[in-house]
């Protein structure tokens, strides 16, 4: 049996952590992908799809509700790290892995 | 033992112990009742009785004994003096006594509550044997004693009184006849239509009706045999009961040069021309008006104790909305206002059904109602009393003024609604999908809106999924969290904004770090705007805390892209703004420019990174167009150009938003100026609205809206001038911006809090705070920037900024 394994995610630079709002988002188009990255106010920095699964809003533009996201067009909200909706019948948004290396911030995309 | 404890009590006498005096004393006494030195002169020997129940006793369904208001005893109980059957022949106001007979009282107040008294027409005959007044318990017994003998009574005067005489006259086997000088019965109360009905059904119980009949002469040499009218017909009578109206008792006044009209003048404290004289009651004139029913007699009463007192030396009666509701000979009806009192430009409002006597008629003035008269059937009355005490609006659809939308029908009709029922328009939630929360024990309204969406969008559907609540799970189970600001603090607004103070928490992560149980974007939205009222520019700004319309101020569209409305104070342009406008659409290439409903001009579908750039061209301020705040203040042309407008609407309007433009309140509020009751600038559903009327003054009203939710304003009061229209609004703003919970509209915090309530607070400013509130206004306007400024100085990174692009390196 041959499994395919997915391979491992590279990590791109995007900016510098004082690029990124406090409390707030940003929006990235990393290669092909719109990408939100987050900071919340305890200092953790984590990245979403940048667009609702329900109705495609923009979420970088969205409010933290402690570590989830808040859609500005109907406040769905989308956990940060395993990116489900708090509302049944709606997709998880795709999460992408965050590491902050000397005051930079780096995104794992898979291309 | 009490007057040897305070020797120098004041005294009051007051003339008069009818309802009115009567009356006066019971308040005078709930107030204060150890304050005077209390003496009541009475003209008849009894203590004092509800005349309103006269012809009751006239036609014996009650004793006498079963009127009387006060008992002798009473008077002994309360220390007052009564003085039963003595009349007051004269008022020294030099000496400050009153004297009767050989009695002489000294007062330090005097009231005059003397009452009115029948009005006899000058005819030939009045003083035969067998006539009558019909006014004190005395004419009662008489005429119930001297009907015994008699088959024909006249009774004169087609009035209220006149037919209650005639019920009472029936009931000792007399034929009765009413003569009625007007074209119909009850001319005061009733149109003419009405005034038929009413006497085709006095007929039916065997009254004859005799209207537009000048009676000329009662005949008789010592005993009263007939009436003769100014057409020389006669009619037999072998008794006549006069019942033609009521006049003020004057005379004393007029001898103590007292100012007299019609009636003793006195002002809005019940005051005659001497301070240290009154007047209450039938016997007053006040603003020109003199009442005859007992309702508008309480209310002055009620005025007067509190000045007398010192309760409330500034308490001022303004008059009385007239409206009664009474049966005659059997006959149901209501009253209000002046029926007969018809202009050019009212709506007539009228209803009838010949084969029950029912007959309706409502009269519309500014699209409220100015009078109402109903007969047979008082089914809408109480509803229609109701607005034309209130000054409330008429309903739109004028048939509802008689036949209104059932709601408690709507509520149980809930229960038949398919599963598949819409409730909830904004999140397309069906009555299945709530009905299944509910049994699955979401019993509280964010319970359902938790599970199914339905009620978080406008919220208008709240009250059903509150009915549905009920219907399937018996009950609404009590939420605490219904009464908080906002859900991450358990707190309601004082306790919160208590809370806030003590611990000087001036931005929204310390409130939530310090008193919060949980992170929500509503909760961070709506402590912002409560912190900002409350701290001014002390307040720690945390772009955070505001949702992204407040953080690039303008509205986020489905697509991600903007709304910009510039302002345009009081819908007011100009050809270089327009041409502005056209260029900045151009420009960019705006996908749409419309028209909004406030009056402004919407340029829709601008990128987040333009915005900067379509401020800057626009070189207009922000309409706030996007955030809980000011918005609009919609006008009509006005007095300026408008060949209807009765005052300067656009002035007004173009003033209240340059003063009242950036401030924040827990929802959005939308002003509207119209410059006259036409009301072309629909105020009435705006949150404030401001009206001009005939007479140059400006009414306004608070609570109105239009959305989702549709609702009349309320009234709040009248100004006479812009500069007193824009401080009672003001003051109302700053109150429900610091009153109200997070995004409770101002038609939900009237009703909540009140009208009358608002009213008293704002405008006669019962609690003490009106120059807080108007240092709140000054301190709020002087803080005002406009936020379209931060397109030259970013505040956060990336505020206006479009998707940073990242190429990824190329894959080896």
């Amino acid at each position: 049996m041959s499994q395919t394994i997915a391979p491992p995610p590279r990590f791109t630079t995007i900016c510098e952590m004082h690029e990124l709002p406090i409390g707030l988002g940003r929006s990235f188009r990393i290669g092909e992908q719109s990408v939100a990255v987050f900071r919340t106010r305890t200092g953790k920095v984590f990245a979403v799809a940048n667009e609702c699964p329900h109705k495609g809003g923009p979420l970088a533009d969205g409010m933290l509700a402690g570590e989830q996201v808040v859609c500005p067009l109907h406040t769905f909200r989308f956990d940060s790290t395993s990116g489900e909706c708090d509302q049944p019948g709606v997709c998880a948004v795709a999460t992408f892995p965050v590491e902050v290396v000397d005051g930079f911030v780096r995104i794992g995309i898979t291309a | 033992m009490i007057r040897a404890l305070h020797p120098v009590k004041p005294k009051l006498v007051v003339i008069g112990n009818g309802m009115a005096g009567a009356r006066l004393l019971e308040d005078v006494l709930a107030l204060d009742s150890e304050l005077f030195d209390i003496t009541v002169f009475g003209d008849e020997p009894y203590g004092n009785y509800n005349r309103i129940l006269l012809s009751n006793v006239l036609n014996g369904s009650q004793d006498a004994k079963e009127i009387f208001l006060n008992s002798l005893e009473w008077y002994k109980e309360n220390d007052i003096t009564l003085h039963a059957g003595q009349r007051v022949t004269k008022v020294d106001r030099e000496a400050k006594t009153v004297h009767a007979g050989e009695l002489t009282v000294p007062y330090d107040y005097l009231v005059f509550a003397t009452g009115s008294k029948p009005f006899v027409p000058p005819v030939p005959g009045t003083s035969l044997h067998g006539v009558f007044v019909f006014r004190t318990l005395d004419d009662c017994r008489n005429i119930a004693n001297y009907a015994k003998g008699c088959k024909n009574a006249v009774v004169i005067g087609g009035g209220l009184l006149g037919l209650e005489a005639a019920k009472g006259l029936m009931t000792h086997n007399v034929g009765v006849t009413v003569i009625e000088m007007a074209p119909w019965l009850m001319s005061v109360q009733l149109d003419e239509a009405g005034g038929k009905v009413l006497g085709q059904t006095i007929e039916k119980m065997g009254i004859t009706a005799k209207t537009g009949a000048s009676t000329k002469e009662f005949i008789g040499h010592t005993q009263v045999t007939g009436v003769r009218f100014a057409d020389g017909s006669e009619i037999p009578a072998d008794m006549v009961v006069v019942s033609a109206g009521i006049r003020p008792n004057t005379d004393l006044a007029k001898e103590s040069g007292l100012k007299c009209d019609r009636a003793l003048v006195v002002d809005d404290q019940l005051r005659t021309n001497d301070p240290a004289v009154f007047g209450v009651g039938e016997c007053v004139q006040h603003n020109g008006m003199i009442y005859g029913l007992v309702a508008p007699l309480w209310e002055q009463t009620k005025v007067l104790a509190k000045v007398l007192t010192g309760v409330d030396t500034v308490a001022a009666y303004t008059g009385s909305k007239i409206a009664t509701k009474l049966k005659v000979m059997g006959v149901e009806l209501a009253s209000m206002g002046r029926i007969s009192d018809l202009q050019s430009t009212d709506e007539v409002v009228q209803f009838s059904e010949p084969s029950r006597r029912v007959y309706w008629k409502a009269i519309i003035r500014d699209g409220k109602v100015n009078a109402a008269c109903l007969l047979g059937d008082l089914g809408p009355a109480d509803d229609l009393m109701r607005m034309f005490h209130a000054g409330t609006s008429a309903p739109e659809r004028r048939l509802e003024l008689f036949f209104s939308a059932n709601t408690e029908k709507k509520e149980t009709s809930l229960a038949d609604l398919p599963d598949s029922h819409q409730i909830c328009d904004c999140n397309g939630v069906c009555k299945g999908t709530i009905v299944k929360a509910i049994n699955a024990g979401k019993c509280t309204l964010p319970a359902v809106g938790k599970a199914t969406r339905a009620g978080t969008g406008c919220g208008s559907c709240k009250k059903l999924i509150k009915g549905l609540i009920e219907a399937v799970a018996g009950g609404v189970k009590a939420d605490p969290s219904e009464g908080w600001y906002v859900p991450a603090v358990p707190m309601d607004k004082p306790t919160l904004v208590f809370e806030v103070k003590a611990r000087g928490l001036k931005s929204v992560s310390a409130v939530l770090a310090e008193l919060g149980t949980s992170e929500d974007e509503k909760s961070k939205a709506g402590l912002a705007s409560m912190l900002k009222g409350l701290w001014g520019s002390e307040y720690i700004d945390e772009r955070d805390a505001r949702f992204v319309n407040d953080r690039v101020h303008a509205n986020i569209q489905k697509d991600g892209t903007f709304s910009v409305v510039p302002r345009a104070y009081g819908g007011v342009t100009t050809a270089d703004e327009l041409i502005r406008i056209g260029e900045v659409a151009k420009k960019y290439n705006v996908p749409m420019v419309k028209y909004t409903g406030g009056q402004r001009i919407d340029l829709l579908g601008i990128k987040k990174e333009d915005l900067p750039g379509v401020w800057r061209d626009l070189g207009m301020p922000s309409g706030y167009a996007y955030t809980k705040a000011l918005r609009t203040v919609k006008t009509c042309v006005g007095s300026e150009f408008c060949r209807y407008g009765t005052n300067d609407s656009t002035s007004l309007g173009i003033a209240l938003e340059k003063r009242y433009q950036g401030f924040e309140f827990p929802a959005k509020v939308k002003l509207g100026v119209s410059g006259c009751p036409r009301n072309c600038a629909e105020s009435t559903v705006k949150d404030v609205g401001v009206v001009a009327t005939e007479g140059g003054e400006w009414e306004v009203s608070i609570g109105g809206a239009a959305g989702a939710h549709v609702r009349k304003s309320d009234v709040l009061c009248r100004v006479k001038t812009q500069a007193e229209a824009i401080k009672v609004i003001g003051r109302f703003l700053i109150y429900y911006r610091d009153n109200a919970k997070w995004l409770e509209r101002t038609y939900d915090f009237v009703p909540r809090i009140g009208l009358e309530a608002i009213r008293s607070i704002i405008v006669e400013d019962s609690l003490g705070i009106g120059g807080d509130l108007d240092y709140e206004v000054e301190k709020t306007a002087a803080a005002y920037v406009d936020p379209w400024l931060e397109r030259d100085y970013p505040v956060y990174a990336g505020q206006f900024d479009d998707a940073r692009r990242i190429s990824l390196p190329v894959l080896t």
